[in-house]
Order: C-alpha cells, then sequence, then structure tokens
C-alpha cells in the first residue's frame, strides 16, 4: 500500500517525563475517513499520544506526517498543522469569556484572517451541524456539559480539520448527555472525517471504529477491528480489560 | 471674613489642585496598568530563550521588589532630591516627578494583580487556543488578557483609592495637589475648616471613581466570570 492512500502517519513516537518513558515506540496509519478508538488502562500515554500529534507535547523521537507532511519538526509551521488537526478535550475548554459563535469564529478571525461576517456565517453553520445554533449567543457558563461539548465540536470543525483528535470527549458527562455528544460524533464519522478517539465508550467503539487500538505501558498491544478484538477472540487483551471495564474493575 | 465666603474665594484655587490630584490619580493608574500589564506577561510566561527569561524576570522581580518595599514618601524624596537630579533632570516639575513616582509604583502593585489574574486561568485555555493554530501571543492576546482583565478588575479597581489618597504626599515635594493647597489657604486664613472641605473632596472623588469602575465592570461583565461587579457594592 503507498503512502498516498494514509492521510495521517505517525512512526515510532517516543516521549518521556523524567526518567519515566511514557511512550515507548507507538505507530500506526490512518485512511482518509478512518475512525480509529484508542483504549487502555489510566497513565497509559494515550492523552500524551494525543498530544504528541498536534505537537502540544513535543516527542523526543519519533515522526508525524499529515498527508505526507511532517508536523514534526515543523517550526513555525505547526499553526498551520495545528488548523488542519482538531482537537476536543475532556473538560471542553471553551473559551468562558466568549459566547458560543464567538468560540467558534474566533480562530477563524484570527488564525485564518477571515473577515468577521463571513467567520460569523461559517460558526453559524458548523454549530447547526452539532444542533447548537440557538445557542450562538450563550456563554459556555450557560451550557451543559453535553452541549459545551458540541461548540467545542464545532470549534474544531471550523477549521476544516483534515483529522479530529478527541480526549475522552464524554468521561465529564452525565449518560444523557454522553449520548448526544457521541450522536454528533457519529453522524460526523458516517461524513467522512477522520477521527481518532480516545474513549471507554465501547457502544460507540462498537458501531462506529474502523479499528480499536489497545494501550497499555506506552506502546500499542493489540489493534483490530471492533469485531476481530472484542468477538472472535476470547482471550484478547482488548476483551479483558473491556471486561473489566463493565464489572467496574478499571 | 466668613468660612463660606473663603470658600468661594478660594473656590477656583482648590478646584485647580483637584485636577492636579486628579492628573496625579490617572498618571498612578495609567502608567500603572501601561507597564504593570507587560510585567505581569513577563512573569507569568517565557520566550522560550533561557537567558532572555532570566533577565526579564529578574529585572521585574526587582522592580516590583524595590517599589513596594520602600515608603511612598521614601520614593519621592529618593526620586526628587536624589535619581533625577542624578541624571541631569533636577529641573523636572514636581508634579512630573509625583506622577512617575506614583505610576511605578502603580505599576510594581498592579503588574501582581494581573499576574494573580492570569495565573488563574485554566491552562486548558491556552492549550485549546494554541490546538486552533493560534500563536503564543494571539493566544495571550485574544484569550488570556481579555479573561484576566475581568478577573483582575475588581483588584484593579481598589488601585483606585489607593493612589488618589497616596497621592496627598506629593505634598511633601510641593506639588500644588488638593492638600497642598488647602495647607496655603489654611495658612492665609486662618480658617482650618478649609481641611474638612478637602476632606469631603476626597470622599467625594472617591466615591464618584468607584461606582464609574463599578459600572464599567458590570459593563463588561460575562456569565459565569465571578469578577463581575454585579454583586459588588461601594463601601464609603
Ligand atoms: N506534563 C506532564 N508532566 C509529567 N508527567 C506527565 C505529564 N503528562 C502526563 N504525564 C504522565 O505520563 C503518563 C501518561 O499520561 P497520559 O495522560 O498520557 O495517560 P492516559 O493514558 O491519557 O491516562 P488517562 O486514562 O488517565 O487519561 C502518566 O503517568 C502521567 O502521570
Ligand atoms: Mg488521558
Amino acid at each position: 500500500m503507498s503512502d498516498e492512500e494514509y492521510i495521517l502517519r505517525v512512526e515510532d513516537i517516543h516521549k518521556k517525563y523524567g526518567n519515566s518513558e511514557v511512550l515507548k515506540g507507538v505507530s500506526f496509519n490512518v485512511k482518509k475517513g478512518e475512525t480509529l478508538v484508542f483504549i487502555g488502562p489510566s497513565g497509559t500515554g494515550k492523552s500524551t499520544l494525543l498530544r504528541c500529534i498536534n505537537q502540544l507535547t513535543v516527542p523526543e523521537q519519533g515522526n508525524v506526517y499529515l498527508r505526507d507532511e511532517e508536523v514534526t519538526n515543523s517550526g513555525a509551521g505547526i499553526n498551520y498543522f495545528r488548523q488542519k488537526i482538531g482537537m476536543v478535550f475532556q473538560n471542553f475548554c471553551l473559551f468562558d469569556h466568549l459566547s458560543a459563535v464567538r468560540n467558534v469564529e474566533i480562530a477563524l478571525i484570527k488564525v485564518r484572517g477571515m473577515k468577521p461576517e463571513e467567520a460569523r456565517e461559517k460558526a453559524l453553520y458548523e454549530l447547526r451541524q452539532v444542533g447548537m445554533e440557538e445557542w450562538a449567543e450563550h456563554y459556555p457558563a450557560e451550557l451543559s456539559g453535553g452541549q459545551a461539548q458540541r461548540v467545542s465540536i464545532a470549534r474544531a470543525l471550523a477549521m476544516d480539520p483534515d483529522v479530529i483528535l478527541f480526549d475522552e470527549p464524554t468521561s465529564a458527562l452525565d449518560p444523557e448527555l454522553t449520548r448526544e455528544v457521541l450522536e454528533v460524533m457519529k453522524k460526523l464519522a458516517q461524513a467522512g472525517m477522520t477521527m481518532l478517539v480516545v474513549t471507554h465508550e465501547m457502544g460507540f467503539a462498537c458501531n462506529v471504529a474502523n479499528r480499536i487500538l489497545f494501550m497499555e505501558n506506552g506502546k500499542i498491544v493489540e489493534e483490530g477491528s471492533p469485531t476481530d478484538l472484542l468477538e472472535n477472540n476470547e482471550s484478547s487483551r482488548t476483551r479483558q480489560f473491556v471486561g473489566g471495564l463493565v464489572m467496574g474493575e478499571d | 471674613m466668613d468660612f463660606i465666603s473663603i470658600l468661594i474665594d478660594w473656590a477656583p484655587y482648590l478646584l485647580t489642585g483637584v485636577f492636579i490630584t486628579l492628573g496625579l490619580t490617572a498618571a498612578g493608574l495609567g502608567i500603572g496598568i501601561i507597564m504593570g500589564l507587560p510585567m505581569a506577561i513577563g512573569q507569568v510566561y517565557s520566550t522560550g530563550n533561557w537567558w532572555l527569561d532570566k533577565i526579564i524576570k529578574s529585572f521585574i522581580a526587582v522592580f516590583v521588589w524595590f517599589f513596594r518595599g520602600l515608603p511612598i514618601l521614601v520614593l519621592l524624596f529618593l526620586f526628587y532630591f536624589g535619581i533625577f537630579p542624578a541624571i541631569g533632570m533636577g529641573s523636572l516639575a514636581p508634579f512630573f516627578v509625583g506622577a512617575i513616582v506614583l505610576g511605578l509604583r502603580g505599576a510594581a502593585y498592579q503588574s501582581q494583580i494581573f499576574r494573580g489574574a492570569i495565573q488563574s486561568i485554566n491552562e486548558g485555555q491556552m492549550t485549546a487556543a494554541r490546538s486552533l493554530g493560534m500563536t503564543k501571543l494571539s493566544a495571550i492576546k485574544n484569550i488570556i488578557l481579555p479573561q484576566s482583565f475581568r478577573i483582575a478588575l475588581p483588584g484593579w479597581s481598589n488601585e483606585y483609592p489607593n493612589i488618589l489618597t497616596d497621592s496627598a504626599v506629593c505634598y511633601a515635594i510641593g506639588v500644588a495637589e488638593l492638600l497642598t493647597r488647602s495647607s496655603q489657604i489654611v495658612s492665609q486664613t486662618y480658617e482650618a475648616s478649609i481641611y474638612f472641605v478637602c476632606a469631603g473632596i476626597f470622599i467625594i472623588l472617591n466615591y464618584a471613581g468607584m461606582k464609574g469602575l463599578l459600572a464599567l465592570e458590570n459593563r463588561i461583565a460575562v456569565p459565569g466570570f465571578s469578577g463581575s461587579g454585579e454583586d459588588n457594592q461601594v463601601f464609603l
């Protein structure tokens, strides 16, 4: 398979904090339109891995390529790649002093240099995609967690990213609110967005993911389709872990 | 002459003093914010250059320590009789010396108000901004500072009565502000009640200024920001 077919390539990422090696050589490739779900025990380096992809954390070793352009070592060019690699955080991280629509449009104006009217129009369009257009003028403090997370997805979408990274996007939410966010993510996946999702929502993983990557101790230890890892293989590490999740032993 | 006619006679003289007092206060607040804000940013953020950071941060630390560590009267005398003459600016009018000292001292205090506000902002705000492709500088300007302002405003507002009342110390180097003029009137007319007028004017200036700042707080208030002035009261 030629490199052209991959939209994102991650090669041999190593990351240390002090003496502890958090990522011990992580590699994987992502095709356009794929949804990858990362699962694994706490402290395994899942968040660190996502942050290495858009260089919020700089790895000591290894490379990341987006459409065959190197993201690592890109210097000031990183600000371009970060527009193309969206990120959604566990605690939303909406800009607290800005209304929902301002949250979505601000980077369009300040980063892309778009005209305010044009940015507003695009921001409202993205809010509509996540069902939040009516809340455009509301501030983050006035939104439920699920609504805030949907706005933050719209904010990432506004930059027309090639890939979106989700770091436990529903972990801070009640089951009810979790569902509304997962609905939006599922819709995105079906519309062909490429997504890397760290989550313990196995329903989402089974129904939406093309591949599940199981991480442990800074490495990907298993990788395969949900069916392969969870149904066909009785003794897979992933299945054991997921069993633990259900039993509440995580 | 009775008190009222003395007051009417001297009113224009006193009023000029009010403007000079307000000028000193404005300098204290204005220079304070113009210098204090960059100092706060310099204390919190790094350029990435180790030596540059070291120099910037040490300079700010010494500056803050110096201007907060010395009594204001000592600072005034030091600048008026020592530093300005030494650098060939001995002929600088007392008003400007007072304004500069109040300004530098204001910067030292206000930098710490803004620093506290900046540091209180969740790290995730910067992370989210950077994740959208904003440069660090743009993120500070568009995300961090607007939030810091709202958080800092109540504390910053308290600088207004502080500087207003401190400005009277400029009496000591002969700035013709409200207190200086009041005391001149008293020594010419032997009407000590003028000091009541002086005190009354300070109280009015204080009250009016705090009301104005509170209105500003409410104007820029955003839901969910504890900095908003809605429930604050003006205490005299
Ligand atoms: N900035 C940091 N400084 C030092 N150590 C860190 C830092 N960030 C993460 N770590 C450590 O790196 C390890 C991996 O952290 P990471 O957040 O990537 O794990 P995770 O798989 O996302 O875990 P969780 O499921 O709890 O979110 C942890 O031991 C964590 O303490
Ligand atoms: Mg994590």
